[in-house]
């Protein structure tokens, strides 16, 4: 009993040593998976930000699959991904966005420079709608489905090589 | 030619490491030998040039730091020529590379320390403690020189540097990092010592004499650099806490912990040679909890408001250093503690039962913080995020200090060796009573509410006075100083935990958005938002709120919270404006405004909370006294003997 004890220790710290070896060698993932993914879009209300277009209204989000993307004028990675953007609208996608913590003029400003590929833009001044996605920052890109459900959440900027993903899960959602 | 010079230092001290460790091999090997003191000079004169030689390496960086000297990486990295001059020197260690050679410093200094004025410890054991010294040393002479250089030059030179991260300018935080590492560092000698002890088979009182100073000291320095760096969260961040159970938070509280625990049985040893073997694994444990927090707050594998530059392979490097080290000494410890024979016996109640009841309940704490903050990792190694936080900490830990204050309490009343239980009864009167009346008394002030914190207040009340019985009745100029120590330390934690349970059961807190002209109540306090204006600082311009506070229908004081910009690194910090009274804290923040010109305003009352900081002041004072005391006591004991 004696011996076991006086070893004890050593096998403990071998295990301790173990579980942070793992945990150093293969880093955790830290990205907030929304707990809305296969639920219907939350009730948005979100009025235009620009005068040119429609905000965003729950009801008006169905009939055909659609994205949701949600991005300000001041993210970095929103401007990476424009491009990706601009080639899934000219496939024919409809994408809608969530302006966040945003103004007119920047966002303005940001399409000229960026590309325009927003059928509606809604304003959401607070950030209350982005939380109600369950989305935890910028750019972050909701897949609807036909039936107005969210169907797929694509976090960060979209790359090239998302592009023909994003148009599955859309073809998937009709 | 300063980073250059740095660097050669840096080599050099590691080659002496090198050398002290060959040289107290061969004095640990030759002990019995009568020639042996030539090598036990040139040891210790080895362990004073690598100590000389680490200092001058790291006054060196200072001095590059001082001179913006932006041809070199780091000091671009984390400086700025625009910065107040103590925020230059503290921006040395302020960072990942100046840190670590910071801790090998002190590490150097500490064993200078020991080979300069350790004499009571027989020659093959203070040998061997060198020799663990240096080797610990070594792993992080190379940690620096392979992966974390502070002396690289960078070319072309920055036209300026990057600044410091602003929430770190702050006259407390520029110590608070050193403090802690004094603390880390000085457990390492301690760990030496009992390396030293289990190799050469040698415990018992005088090792014990010779390693307390060092644990002493080197917990008076955690405790400072712990309550300072509650009280840096606590108005800097204006989050309105004083703890939040963060992993680095947790990572310097459970050295302290296993240093307050070890404290207390080498105390065992060194008066009754009792508790060989516990001491020793404690000794082990403590230094492995300052590693291990190294290791948490540098790698970056759990997710913590204490932003550190992450990287896997530094990571990786103190991994290993640690595996070396704690593995290699707990294997030492199982092959050797069978050797060391049994100390001394005592009743169960007695002075060094309590201090056994004192050590289990502070090691059931380490081991609750240490499974909160590790569990979030062995989760993830399943595939399961979570994190755990205030409420399980809160939960697990409150039942087992309420009964450890009752420990304290009783300690200190208690005969070495044996004592019966209705002697304990009879000094513990005063101190119950005392406690009794205070949880009815302030039970029935607060209405009947708050049953736990309350009574966490009513056993402070009877601590507090169990803390003074040992000098009631003595002469009090004749009584010894590390008594006054002890009691002081004690009075100190029955102080701050007064201070959290008043916290958590009375304060009062209140969110508001309010404009100009209007006002809102929070405790006691009716707050009046007269106007928001712009104000300027050296390197940062800020919001200012002026807040008008009246207190029932006393006099209006006001109070000024900023939301500060600063432009190097561009940041934005709350500055919270707190008033301190004698019973307690006014504590305002703020926020956003929006566009009806309303603003956002964040009050807290926060009763009696000054004590927590107030307490762990006093501990560190008691800590303070008692090394004073010790080393003193050493010392004319040395004198006497010299006499004989």
């Amino acid at each position: 009993m004696r011996r076991l004890l006086i070893w004890a220790p050593l096998v403990l710290f071998a295990l301790v040593f173990a579980l942070v070896a793992s945990g150093l060698l293969k880093p955790g993932d830290r990205t907030v998976h929304s707990a809305m993914v296969g639920k219907s879009l939350p009730e948005l209300a979100l009025p235009p930000l620009l005068p040119d277009r429609p905000g965003i209204a729950t009801g008006e989000l169905k009939g055909k699959p659609r994205l949701l993307n949600v991005f300000a004028s001041w993210c970095i990675p929103c401007i990476a991904e424009a491009p990706q953007l601009t080639k899934l609208k000219q496939a024919g996608v409809e994408i809608d966005a969530i302006a966040v913590r945003d103004t007119p003029e920047a966002v303005q400003a940001f399409l000229a420079r960026h590309g325009d590929p927003y059928a509606r833009i809604g304003d959401d001044k607070a950030s209350r709608a982005q939380l109600a996605l369950g989305s935890a920052g910028v750019p972050e890109t909701f897949v609807i489905d036909a039936a107005g459900r969210i169907a797929y959440q694509h976090i960060g900027e979209i790359r090239e090589e998302d592009v023909l993903k994003l148009l599955g899960e859309l073809e998937k959602a009709k | 030619m300063i980073a250059e010079a740095g660097l050669a230092a840096l080599w050099l001290a590691a080659a002496f490491a090198l050398v002290q460790l060959l040289l107290a091999w061969g004095a640990a090997r030759h002990r019995e030998n009568p020639n042996v003191a030539p090598l036990m000079t040139a040891l210790r004169r080895t362990a004073l040039v690598q100590g000389l030689l680490a200092l001058l390496a790291f006054g060196l960086l200072i001095a590059l730091f001082v001179r913006s000297d932006m041809s070199v990486l780091l000091v671009a990295e984390n400086s700025h020529s625009l910065k107040p001059m103590l925020y230059k020197v503290a921006g040395a260690w302020g960072n990942h590379e100046g840190s670590m050679l910071l801790w090998v410093t002190v590490l150097a200094t500490a064993g200078a320390g020991v080979a300069m004025f350790e004499r009571r410890l027989a020659g093959g054991t203070l040998a061997a403690t060198l020799g663990a010294q240096a080797a610990i040393g070594l792993g992080f002479y190379a940690f620096l020189a392979f992966a974390s250089n502070p002396f690289v030059r960078l070319n072309p030179p920055a036209p300026d540097g990057q600044g410091l991260n602003p929430l770190l300018q702050d006259p407390g935080l520029a110590f608070h990092p050193p403090t802690l590492y004094l603390g880390y560092v000085g457990l390492s000698v301690a760990f030496s010592f009992a390396v030293g002890a289990l190799l050469m088979r040698d415990v018992g009182p005088a090792f014990a004499r010779a390693m307390r100073p060092w644990v002493l000291a080197a917990w008076i320095f955690l405790t400072i650099g712990i309550t300072a760096g509650s009280y840096w969260a606590y108005y800097e961040l204006g989050w309105g806490g004083w703890w939040f159970w963060d992993p680095v938070e947790n990572a310097s509280l459970m050295p302290w912990l296993a240093a307050t625990a070890l404290l207390h049985s080498v105390t065992v040893l060194a008066t009754r040679d009792g508790l060989r073997a516990w001491t020793l694994m404690l000794a082990l444990v403590a230094f492995a909890m300052s590693m291990i927090g190294t290791f948490l707050v540098r790698s970056g594998i759990l997710v913590s408001v204490h932003a550190f530059a992450v990287d896997p392979t530094r990571g990786t490097f103190i991994l290993a250093l640690l595996g070396i080290y704690i593995g290699g000494a707990l294997a030492l410890f199982g092959a050797r503690v069978g050797t060391v024979t049994q100390g001394a016996t005592f009743q169960l109640v007695s002075r060094e039962g309590a201090l056994v009841l004192n050590n289990l309940l502070l090691s059931v704490i380490l081991g609750v913080v240490f499974i909160g903050t590790l569990y979030p990792l062995a989760a993830q190694a399943a595939g399961v995020q979570l994190s755990i936080g205030a409420p399980f900490f809160n939960k697990a830990l409150v039942p087992v200090a309420l009964v450890l204050m009752v420990a304290t309490a009783a300690g200190p009343l208690l005969r070495w060796r044996r004592d019966n239980w209705n002697a304990l009864a009879k000094r513990a009167l005063v101190p119950t009573a005392a406690a009794g009346a205070a949880f009815a008394l302030v039970f029935a002030l607060s209405g009947g509410a708050h049953f736990v914190p309350v009574l966490g207040i009513a056993l402070a009340v009877g601590l507090a006075v169990a803390s003074v019985v040992p000098v009631a009745r003595r002469n009090l100029r004749r009584t010894p100083l590390h008594v006054w120590g002890m009691v002081i330390a004690h009075l100190g934690v029955a102080v701050s935990i007064a201070g959290m349970a008043a916290d958590s059961a009375f304060k009062t807190e209140r969110l508001a958005a309010i404009a100009v002209g209007q006002n809102v109540t929070v405790g006691p306090f009716r707050v009046t938002l007269a106007d928001v204006h712009p104000a300027i600082g050296p390197n940062w311009s800020a919001l200012e709120a002026r807040l008008q506070v009246r207190r029932g229908e006393g006099k209006m004081f006001e109070l000024f919270p900023q939301q500060r910009f600063f432009s190097t690194p561009p940041t934005n910090t709350n500055e919270a404006a707190i008033s301190t009274m004698l019973d307690g804290q006014l504590y305002t923040v703020l926020g956003q405004g929006d566009e009806q010109g309303r603003w956002q305003i964040r009050l807290w009352w926060k009763p009696f909370v000054t004590l927590i900081w107030l307490g762990g002041g006093l501990i560190a004072l008691g800590g303070a006294l008692a090394l004073i005391g010790r080393v003193r006591r050493e010392r004319r004991a040395d004198e006497a003997e010299a006499w004989a």
